[in-house]
């Protein structure tokens, strides 16, 4: 399993539509994918789940992925999370 | 049987063709306990792969006609129809709970929805609920066998009949397919009316009933010409039908001839016939039609078609586009006119008991003033690339336009110490469609450059008559002797200080309005583009001194608006 950190810098939060771009990447990869937030898991694949979190700005969250490609997807999230201003 | 309904004719042109009903279908469904849930599964697996498919033809027709970013609303209704965690949410509840797909996918995305609009703080979040439902629509359809209908859908000559078209749905419009489109309701100057003009797709509105009398495939005959609709037309209607259309066609290749010719009457007197537009896109029709110039630059479009605030570079850029465009013929350019009906997601106004006569367009620019000097310094900045025109909408007293025009001077003075080139003959006008300022069109007269007025909001002022408001829209009446001495007051008042009087309502294009107009002296007519040649063609059969006369008796002696009609028709015949 694949691990990493992420520091939510961005004003709006995991709300507008980089929280789209984000599950668009994610749902790329074969890996199961998860971004866990305050106790709680969610599928960062599915943007209904994303959003429910209500993650906003100063959060820390974790994205987790389990499959053969979880090394590329964590990459390819933290790619995402950097280009979409998210997190820096 | 034939029925036959009277519309109002919004925009020229006949069809015979297929009716292809855009209404709403009936959706609902009753929760069904189930023993196989493995068939609600699948049923709701093949709803999912169907709603899916018409969706990504919807995205790309939208793509093809509107552009990336309005297709990239579908984007987010196709990703919330592949979402794992909201069709597992679905599944699990058809398989817990042995019920009917139906009710299965309609109690999971109701418990989302109502999620996602109890966050009232996040207009984002807020939107997705609509998406939500959208897509819910859909697939129900789907699972329910009815059809939900899209204009993008479709691919066979038809007519399309409506309740009313949004402005989304009139834009999805394919003109390769849509032959006409009749509606219940809608006046001439209705959204769906002026866009069918403009796409040049022959329309009749507010026929009141159709929705009721034609049904999917009814062969339906439209003449948009006279406002008659036919469902299920006699061999002899359609005969009529088309030999009034061919009539048509030829009356419009001999307006074509005049794109390069003139506006003048048959005794020689010119008038300017210029064009209303919205965006720089609408350039390419003006010239086409062989517009004079432009007489309404609705600026709104610019605030309306933006997530945030227009930057002074963006409106910039739009307005430099519009004025070379246009090669040095003059450009009106109507300050922001935000209010009314017309909202902005970003500014947010309060709730109006009556929107029309609350806190709109000056009045919100000279309250909320750095907006408003945002757009005063894009405009002058532009001034040097053509023959640039300002318009204030919504002016009530002369303390307002003072005030409008000391923000403007000020902005000028700024610029030019910046070092920045502004043109030195800008004209600073007002437009007519508060009474008020009708009445006191003398004083105004000497301190603006010109008038034009707005008709449509002008009657409705007048009448006290909503325009909008179906019941009362027998008041919309551009003819009555009551507008008609109004607007010779306004027209008067401006020639005495050498100043000029222009229209840019619907009435300026009007066939009836124009002989008064020319009668009045009106010096600029504003109009849709599609309008213009067919005005030329008439001024050219009219002439200004019997014109004049007919007006003068339009004024004084006619009593209603049925009789200057009467009477126009007797003069112009």
């Amino acid at each position: 399993m694949e691990k990493k950190d992420f520091h939510i810098v961005a004003e709006t939060g995991i709300h507008a539509r980089p929280a789209t771009l984000l599950v668009q990447t994610a749902s790329k990869f074969n890996s199961d994918i998860n971004l866990e937030y305050k106790g709680k898991s969610v599928n960062l694949k599915s943007i209904m789940g994303v959003m429910s979190l209500g993650v906003g700005q100063g959060a820390d969250v974790v994205i987790s992925a389990e499959g053969a490609d979880e090394k590329d997807a964590i990459e390819a999230i933290a790619e995402t999370m950097t280009k979409e201003g998210l997190s820096e | 049987m034939t029925d036959i309904l009277k519309g109002i004719a919004a925009s020229d042109g006949v069809a015979v063709a297929k009716a292809y009903l855009l209404v709403q279908p009936d959706l609902t469904f009753s929760k069904v306990d189930v023993e196989d849930v493995e068939h609600e599964i699948s049923r709701l697996q093949g709803a999912l792969a169907k709603a899916t498919e018409e969706l990504q033809v919807i995205r790309n027709k939208a793509a093809e006609n509107l552009g990336e970013e309005e297709a990239q609303v579908f984007d987010a209704h196709l990703m919330v129809l592949s979402d794992p965690e909201l069709i597992g949410a679905i599944e699990g509840n058809i398989k817990d709970n042995k019920v009917n797909a139906e009710s299965g996918l309609k109690e999971v995305t109701d418990m989302f929805i109502g999620m996602f609009e109890a966050m009232e703080d996040n207009p984002y979040m807020q939107e997705r609920a609509a998406d939500i439902k959208d897509v819910t629509k859909r697939v129900l359809s789907h699972l329910l066998g009815v059809k939900l209908p899209n204009p993008s859908l479709i691919n066979e000559e038809v007519v399309v009949v409506a309740h009313d078209l949004t402005p989304s749905d009139t834009a999805q419009l394919d003109r390769r397919y849509v032959k006409a489109f009749v509606t219940d309701i809608g006046g001439r100057t209705s959204h769906s009316a002026i866009m069918a003009r403009s796409l040049e797709i022959p329309a009749v509105v507010g026929t009141k009933e159709i929705t009721a009398k034609a049904a999917e495939g009814d062969i339906i005959a439209v003449n948009g010409i006279e406002g008659d609709v036919f469902v299920h037309p006699t061999e002899e209607q359609i005969a009529d039908t088309k030999r009034q259309g061919q009539e048509f066609a030829d009356l419009k290749a001999e307006w074509d001839k005049l794109k390069d010719a003139p506006s003048v009457t048959k005794d020689g007197k010119h008038f300017e016939l210029v064009a209303n537009i919205g965006t720089p896109k609408d350039l390419e029709g003006v010239r086409n039609n062989g517009g004079e110039g432009i007489g309404l630059y609705r600026t709104e479009f610019l605030y309306m078609d933006s997530p945030d605030f227009p930057t002074e570079e963006a409106q910039f850029e739009a307005y430099k586009a519009v004025l070379e465009g246009m090669s040095g013929k003059p450009v009106v350019v109507r300050t922001m006119d935000i209010g009314g009906d017309k909202e902005l997601p970003y500014l947010p106004l309060p709730e109006e008991m009556n929107p029309f006569l609350g806190y709109r367009a000056i009045r919100v620019c000279l309250d909320q003033d750095a907006m408003f000097r945002t757009q005063l310094r894009a405009l002058l900045r532009s001034s040097v690339y053509g023959s640039l025109r300002i318009m204030f909408p919504m002016i009530a007293t002369l303390q307002e336009f003072r005030e409008a025009k000391a923000m403007l001077e000020e902005e000028k003075a700024k610029l030019v110490k910046e070092g920045v080139k502004v043109a030195d003959d800008i004209q600073v006008g007002i437009m007519i469609e508060i009474p008020a300022a009708a009445v006191l069109a003398d004083q105004f007269a000497k301190e603006v450059d010109f008038f034009s007025v707005g008709t449509n909001d002008l009657i409705q002022y007048t009448m006290a008559a909503d325009r909008m408001n179906e019941r009362v829209s027998y008041l919309y009446q551009p003819y009555n002797p009551s507008i008609l001495r109004l607007l010779k007051h306004v027209i008067d008042s401006a020639h005495k200080e050498g100043k000029w009087a222009g229209m840019c309502g619907e009435m300026a294009g009007d066939q009836i309005a124009v002989p008064l107009l020319v009668g009045l002296g009106l010096d600029e007519f504003s109009m849709s583009a599609t309008s213009i040649l067919k005005t030329r063609s008439l001024m050219k059969r009219l002439d200004s001194e019997k014109m004049a006369e007919l007006s003068q008796k339009a004024l004084y002696e006619c009593t209603t608006a049925d009789e200057v009609v009467a009477l126009v028709k007797e003069y112009t015949k």
